[in-house]
Formats: structure tokens, sequence, C-alpha cells
């Protein structure tokens, strides 16, 4: 059997050991309860991270357009670049599917046949990797976007009063 | 070759946390982690210099001394007993909670941060352990085993960061089997906090600015009036109807309070906009003041007496002007502090007469003591007696979805005024609403209410603003909802911000607003935009919010 088959059919396992992980890293008080709750309006943090995680993987099995693997990353990096955790640790998830593959496979593994592939698979989780770096800036600069933006709102209808504009370049 | 010192950490050993075990340290000995963004910036002295309050002085949330004056344990002790004696809800909510655990999922914040501290049961038992140490018998003998511990200036840091945690919404109270609720207990660790001289800038600098001049975002009567004047010209621009007001007339029949957010932060001021073209639509013999030129109130964020204080001009100004009854605009803890407080505070209000509008003369019995009546309801009154020509159409490229502002919604069960008003001045589908578990009493905060617009706090208040922001994002998504309505002045300031985070496409909106886009004049020039000078459907570009949605759908 390919590993392109196998991940398919050990999709859910796979994708719920590496949400695990994910949740693991809250404190233990809160990551039963991350774990737990099913309600995506409920538990929208786990919901989120969920349904990224399960984005890229699918993204690895099968042709995405890169729009849709961006927005799947975003999904968990969107959450992640807003708490405390440093850039590397932001990104760190993408680097644990390896471990929850090695794992979940281990037996199948061990069959020459498919390490060339799961090379592959790793260099794709890699280059996964890269794209992270480009989400997880992308969201530090919205967020001091916002902030410049929530401080213009302030004075905004002063500024329309005035006959004055604040010109933001176009993109 | 000697053996490597360092060792590259493993991605599982980069990202932390990830354990099997029981937590070595019990929630006592864990302390806050003060990083950028989790934290409010102090207070400058000068703000507490100009309301007199006690212990100005400069510090820093990072430095490892505060500067707490020397008798700061005993402050805070006789204030906890004085508070215990006043507040029978206090010794209440200290002693009847099972730890049941109801409430702990339910905050926003911790649905947002995963902080265990931020479940109202362990945020309250911040505060209940230092109670049982020092007012209960088995807490002075047994201590931790108790549940009990010393009041430390530890413990004072992990108040400040935690009551800075809650945007006293009550969502938490909604699930207690025993109704304890959380944000009076906020409330009053805030003034203890308070009394030795811990509060945070943008509250204090919007309480001294508005006691000083008149509104919290220290506007001087000359520019409250030079802003709305302006909107006068702005509506005749876009409508053809002048709209001039009056400031500060005596002999009025109404006096009308709206938050300052609404005449100076946009989008706040398109909802004004709406309110003055409402107005003269009626013909209303109404005055606004620049005394009592801010509804909101901020002063309800550090004290209750602070709240009381700044409360107090409606009702005077009422009185000086000799109106007969008040309208109030679309603000949410505004409304909060009038439907519960401001009877008992500054009452009784009995120089004013039965609210009872002029136009269809209904009497708003439900304001029979405090005198003052909420714009939605009186909108929602005229539209039900059909006093208003309305075209809907002018609202078509609005998809509309609703916020319960928390202070209107819990605070005081307006639910159905504002939807009301919606169907009726949005054209027939154009509304939907979120998921049930994520409205009404239910609704989630926008995350930054209570005094938490700060920009240095942003980070916090986007993860607490996650749980209302996903709700909006699942509308979006299954029905193309472009804009998320609301009748709360914070809301209109805070939630773009959070929105242009986790849902950009969708834009903020009040409600009075929409009805100013809706309403038909006899007088009026050819509508070509709405208030915001955006394209109305049929001309220009402006897609119908429905036909994008489908457009988007088919897309996919």
């Amino acid at each position: 059997m390919k590993l392109a088959d196998l991940l398919s059919q050990k999709k859910a396992t796979i994708l719920e050991r590496w949400l695990h992980l994910l949740l693991d890293s809250y404190p233990s008080e809160t990551s039963g309860f991350f774990k737990k709750e099913k309600d995506p309006f409920n538990n929208p943090l786990a919901f989120r991270l969920s349904q990224g995680l399960q984005g890229v993987y699918e993204a690895l099995l099968q042709d995405t357009a890169r729009e849709r693997i961006l927005a799947s990353l975003d999904d968990v990096i969107s959450i992640k670049a807003l708490e405390n955790f440093s850039p590397s640790q932001a990104v760190a998830f993408i680097f644990l599917l390896k471990p929850v593959i090695r794992e979940e496979l281990a037996t199948e593994l061990k069959e020459a046949q498919l390490s060339e592939e799961c090379l592959e698979v790793e260099s794709r989780i890699d280059g996964l990797a890269l794209l992270c770096f480009e989400v997880y800036m992308k969201r530090r600069e919205k967020l001091y976007e916002l902030r410049i933006n929530e401080v213009k709102n302030q004075v905004s209808g002063l500024m329309r009063r005035t006959g004055l504009t604040l010109v933001t370049p176009q993109q | 070759m000697a053996k490597a010192k360092v060792t590259v950490p493993t991605p599982a050993e980069i990202l932390p946390g990830i354990s099997y075990k029981t937590p070595e340290k019990g929630w006592m000995d864990v302390k806050p982690d003060f990083r950028p963004g989790t934290y409010c910036n102090p207070a400058n002295p000068k703000w507490l210099e100009w309301i007199g309050y006690p212990y100005p002085r400069a510090w820093h949330v990072t430095d490892e001394d505060w500067h707490l004056p020397s008798d700061w344990k005993e402050t805070i002790l006789q204030g906890m007993e004085d508070r215990l004696s006043r507040f029978r809800s206090l010794k209440l909510f200290f002693d009847i909670c099972v730890r049941c655990g109801a409430c702990a999922d339910k905050c926003h914040f911790f649905l947002g941060t995963g902080d265990p501290k931020n479940m109202p049961v362990l945020r309250a038992e911040l505060m209940r352990s230092v109670y049982k140490r020092y007012f209960k018998p088995a807490g002075r003998l047994l201590g931790q085993l108790a549940g009990a511990r010393d009041l430390t200036e530890d413990v004072i840091k992990e108040w400040f960061f935690y009551l800075y945690q809650c945007t006293e919404c009550r969502r938490c109270s909604l699930f207690c089997p025993y109704g304890i609720d959380m944000a009076e207990m906020t409330i009053l660790g805030r003034e203890l906090l308070s009394s030795i001289g811990i509060n945070i800038e943008w509250t204090l600098a919007s309480v001294a600015q508005c006691y000083d001049k008149g509104s919290h975002i220290g506007a001087t009567p000359q520019a409250m009036k030079d802003m709305i004047d302006f909107f006068a010209e702005e509506n005749e621009r876009v409508t053809g109807i002048y709209t001039p007001i009056t400031y500060n007339r005596k002999g009025a029949e109404i006096l009308f309070v709206a938050p300052s957010g609404d005449y100076f932060a946009d989008p706040g001021t398109y909802t004004f906009m709406g309110y003055m073209l409402l107005f003269t639509y009626l013909g209303l013999d109404y005055t606004i003041s620049t005394y009592a030129g801010e509804g909101g109130n901020f002063g309800f964020f550090m004290s209750h007496e602070m709240g009381k204080r700044l409360n107090a001009k409606i009702y005077a100004e009422a009185k000086r002007l000799g109106v007969k009854w008040i309208i109030g605009g679309e603000c949410g803890h505004m409304w909060r502090i009038l439907n519960q407080y401001m009877d008992t505070w500054n009452g009784p209000a009995d120089f004013l007469e039965m609210p009872v509008s002029p136009i269809t003369g209904t009497k708003f019995e439900n304001a029979a003591t405090t005198r003052m009546v909420h714009i939605s309801e009186f909108t929602a009154d005229l539209i039900k007696h059909g006093k208003l020509k309305l075209d809907p159409m002018r609202n078509a490229h609005i998809k509309l979805t609703f916020h319960d502002s928390c202070n209107t919604s819990r605070g005081m069960g307006i639910f159905e005024e504002p939807r009301y008003i919606i169907k009726n001045v949005l054209p027939e589908g154009h509304f939907v609403d979120m998921p049930p578990n994520t409205i009404r009493e239910k609704t989630f905060c926008c995350g930054s209410g209570s005094g938490f617009n700060a920009d240095e706090y942003l980070e916090t208040r986007l993860r607490g603003g996650l749980p209302r922001a996903n709700a909006v994002r699942y509308v979006h998504e299954k029905y193309g909802v472009n804009h998320l309505g609301c009748i709360c002045a914070i809301d209109r300031a805070v939630l773009p911000t959070l929105l242009g985070y986790w849902v950009p496409e969708v834009e903020v909106t009040g409600i009075s607003e929409l009805v100013g886009n809706a309403l038909v004049f006899d007088e009026e020039i050819e509508r070509t935009t709405d208030l915001r000078d955006r394209d109305l459907v049929g001309v220009g570009e402006a897609e119908e919010g429905v036909e994008a949605a489908e457009a988007a759908e088919e897309e996919e």
C-alpha cells in the first residue's frame, strides 16, 4: 500500500493526535475541556485549530490551491500569533505532524519501499513550515495595522469635519 | 571532539507544556506573566489628582515594585470588611459557590485564552481565598487547607491581571445555578485596587476628562457643538434634509443623551446622523446638553462612587433645563447604569414626567421611575404604529446580523426592539441571527468592554473576542452577512478592530444609522448613497448583499 493511502486511511486518528498535542500546550485544566467540547460556538478556539489542521493535512494528501493552504495555516496561526508565544513556538505545530505520522504508522514505515515516499511527505511538511512564516508575519503586521486604524478611527470624524483626509497608500 | 553543550531543541521541546503529568504547582503558586499585550497601562497620576482619588504615583506593571502605599494591606482588608457589610451580595457570592463548574467554560476570556484563572469560578477564588483567610474561622485556622491564603503583593498583582480580564459581561452568571454575579465581584475588586492607587490609563483618562470637560474624549462644549452641527450639514448633503439641533435649550420636552463615541468616533458618527434624521422627521421638541454630553460612564469601571458622580449630571441637567423626560442613545454600559443604578444613585427623578411618546401616545411604563427611554424602544414603537415611512431598499447593500450587547441584553432584556427595527428597515431576507448559543441572553462579549479599548491591550482583546467573531464568521460564510449591527458605542469602536482581525469582510453599524438610511422624507433629494457615502444598490457599483452572497457561493 502506498503511504498516501495509509495517510488517508488513518486521517482521523492522526488528526486527533495532532490536535491533542497542540491542545496539550494549554494548562491541563484547560486542555481537557478544549478536547472534549465539540460545539464550534461553545469551543471556538479548538474548533478553529481543528479546522486548520484538517485543511493543512488535506493539502498534504492532494493538490490544493496555495490560497487554500494559506487559509488553513491561518486558522491555526491567527490564534497562535496572539498567544504568549515566541514566533518559533507559534509555528512549531507544523513539525509536530512528523512524529505523529511516524508513531501512528510505525509498523508500516518499517517497509523499505515507503521510506522514499515518507521523505517526500516530510519535505512537504517543511514546505508548509516555510509558508507558516508568511502567515505568521502577516498576522503580526495585521495586529499593528489594526492598532493604527483604531487610533485613526478615533479622530477620523474630526478629520472629515476639518476637511482633511488621512491618506492610506493603496495596497 | 568535545561533546556539544548546547542541544538544538526539537519542535516538541520548543512548544511548551506538552506533558501528561499533574501540574507541578497549585493555582496559588502560578503567577501571572505580564507580557506586552496582556495588561493595560497604569493610570497617569495627574488623572487621579483631577478627580481626587488616592495615591497618585507613577508605576509600571512590569516592575517588581508597584510602589504601593505603606498601609495598602490594611486598606484592602478594611475595604473588604466595609464592602462585605454594605453588599450582602458579595458575602453571599463568596460563601455560596459550590464549585459546580457550570460557569467554567462560559467566559469569553477563558474560551479565547485558555487560561484556567479566567474560569469565573477560579477568578472569583482569587478574591475568595483572601476572604477566607481573614474573615472565616476555618481559613484563619487551616490556611491553605481551607482554600485560604495570605494577602501579599503578588495577590494584588494577580487581582489586577485577572480583574482586568473580566469585561463585567455577566455571561457566567447566566449559567450559575446560584446566580453568582462575577461582574459585581469584579466591580468591587476593582474598587479595592483603586483604593490603593491601582487604576488603568484608558479608564482614568476618560473619567477625568468626563469629570472636567463633560465627555470621555475631553471635548469642550464648543467642540461637541461644532461636530454635531457638522452632522446636520452632512445629513443635508446626503439627503437634502437639514437636521438642526438645539443645545442646552430650556423648556424642551425631551433631553437626548448619547455616548460621546457617537459624535466623535467612526462609525458611531453615522448613528448620530441617524438620530438627528429621525428626530427631525418627527419634529420632536428635543435638545441635547453639553454638560450632560456623555451618556457613557467609565467611572463605573473603577468604582461605584465615581460612576455615581459622573451619572449625576444627567438628572441635574434634566432638572436645570426643565425637560419632561429623557431619551438615551445606543450605548451599552450607559444603559446598564441608567436601568439598574441611576434611580437609586441619583434619583428619584420625581421632577420629570412619565415618558409618553408625543407621536404615538405610548406610555413607557417600563421607565416609570427612571423616566428615561431607550432609542430602540422609542423607534420600535414608532414603526409599530406606522409612523415612519421607510424604504428598506436603501439598505439593500447590507446583509446584517445583530450583536446583542452584554449590557442591553443581559443587563436590561432588550432583545426584540432592535430586531424589530432591523426587519423593518432592511429588505426581507437581509437579516440573519447568529447561532442561538451566541446571541440574546447568551451573547458573547465584544472582548473590549469595561474600559479595555486600550490599544496596548489588543492581543488580549482579540483573544477575548474570538467567540463573538467566530459566530460572525459562521454567518458571513454561510449567509453572506456583510454587516454586524449593534446598539452600543463601545461595540462600534472595538468591533471593527475585532472583525478586522477575524472576519475582515464584515463591517459594523449602529441601528439608528440604518433607520436614517431608510427614512423617506417628503422634501428629500434623490438618494444615491447611504449616510457613509456608499452607493445604493442600483447606483454605481453597489451589489445587493444577497446577490453578492449567492455569487460567492457559486464561486465556491
